[in-house]
């Protein structure tokens, strides 16, 4: 194309406003024609001139100081002055509790652990097919396992307790695989983790009957294998499900 | 040459507001030619968006919206009156078409000397309010054509020929002062 129909798109090209195909085109032009190149150049440099020329002017402190008091909404200010006066002590006072008992740590080690088996929990449940072994016979779920899980377990007969098995999947927590039974009572699904205890890290564990939301969590040990039972249903029932599970593992 | 995301804010009218307050101010210094008138514009711009911020239709261009509450009280204002009323015929030349001047000299290469910054100013003093702001819009603000368009609230051509526009005229009146020095 010629240049005198390329001149008067420059400006658009310059500004970046040009459609992609032309900008190309124009790139291509501009590196075999010289007098186009120099008439970009000068823009370029008037461009580059009037950018910092045209930023000629600052509001006075005194002035920038007056429209943010007018536009801070008051109320919010005096309060947030007022919070910003004890977070010193606070900090203080929390970091005396933390090096003094150590709790907080553990604690909250806890809190995460029965926040990730509720989410496996729940999200399990919430999925089209919870399980991939279905069975309510012991002993068709356990051998399920053999080879997809690193250790082996027993389960306990079920018959007149009111538990019901609806089968097993493989989970993971903390990296570590582990089987995941789903058990029903009353219409209420309880999820039993099983993982081997060497392989979670060191205090994730928790104590009997923890509450988190509307779960409550049951866990003990048994041959080297931590079990986790997990349900919206009462601690009672997860209590005697423990039970079952405990005289199974350890039979 | 869609709104590109960075523009497509939304957030309280603080956090939106307060991070154009220098560039609005020196865009309103640039209008006004005054510190003090300035200052007024500026404030009652940040008032009346305010007050209009419940009407904001929050995604999309905030930016433009704040140029365009400040452009508008300042040409409803006595000095903007007096502004604009001195250039309607450069108005109405906006969709004429434009003689390009394709002349081998180029004085724009002299101007990234420090020396000549204050001479691009006084150009810039010199220019109608109407090619000053467009100039500003572009080139200081970098706005893209479609927020000036959004800004100026004219159409995308209209924002292209009078960019063109002011940048002859911005030539015509450095060119002189460059050949005197």
């Amino acid at each position: 194309m010629a240049c005198d129909s390329w001149v008067p798109k420059l400006d658009a090209y310059l500004d970046g406003e040009l459609s992609a195909a032309e900008t190309s085109q124009l790139d291509a032009h501009l590196r075999g024609c010289s007098a186009c190149a120099a008439q970009a150049l000068a823009r370029v440099q008037m461009k580059r001139a009037l950018k910092t020329a045209g930023q000629r002017f600052a509001p006075s402190a005194e002035f920038k100081a007056r429209m943010r008091a007018q536009l801070a909404p008051k109320p919010v200010a005096s309060f947030w002055k007022l919070a910003w006066a004890f977070p010193a002590a606070a900090l203080a006072l929390l970091l005396v509790t933390v090096l003094l008992t150590g709790l907080s740590d553990r604690r909250s080690r806890e809190q995460t652990l029965v926040s990730e088996l509720t989410d496996l929990h729940v999200s399990t449940l919430a999925s089209a097919t919870p399980v991939d072994v279905v069975s309510t016979d012991r002993h068709t779920v356990k051998p399920w396992f053999q080879g997809k899980v690193p250790f082996t377990f027993n389960l306990p007969e079920l018959q007149n307790t009111g538990f019901q098995l609806l089968g097993g999947r493989v989970t993971y927590l903390a990296q570590t695989p582990g089987a995941h039974l789903i058990y029903q009572i009353r219409k209420h699904e309880i999820s039993v983790f099983i993982f081997p205890e060497k392989a979670l890290p060191a205090g994730f564990s928790t104590s009997p009957s923890e509450q988190h939301l509307a779960f409550h969590v049951a866990t003990f040990m048994e041959g080297g294998l931590r079990y986790y039972i997990l349900g919206d249903t009462t601690p009672a029932d997860l209590d005697s499900l423990a039970d079952l599970l405990r005289s199974a593992a350890s039979s | 040459m869609g709104v590109s995301a960075e523009y497509l804010q939304s957030g309280s009218f603080e956090e939106l507001a307060l991070p154009l307050f220098d560039q609005l101010y020196n865009f309103a210094h640039w209008l006004t030619h005054d510190r003090a008138e300035a200052e007024d514009l500026v404030q009652e711009t940040y008032t009346k968006a305010l007050r209009g911020f419940s009407s904001f239709n929050q995604g999309t261009n905030f930016r433009a919206w704040m140029y365009r509450i400040l452009r508008n009280t300042f040409l409803s204002s006595r000095t903007g009156l007096k502004a604009s009323a001195t250039q309607q015929l450069d108005l109405e030349a906006d969709s004429a078409p434009l003689p390009e001047t394709t002349d081998t000299v180029t004085p724009e290469s002299i101007l990234i000397e420090r020396s000549n910054h204050n001479l691009l100013q006084a150009a810039l003093e010199e220019l109608p309010v109407h090619f000053r702001e467009i100039l500003l819009l572009c080139e200081v603000e970098e706005m893209s054509y479609q927020e000036i368009s959004e800004t100026l609230t004219v159409p995308i051509g209209t924002v292209m020929s009078r960019l063109s526009r002011a940048r002859a005229a911005l030539r015509a009146i450095v060119r002189p002062k460059l050949q005197r020095t």
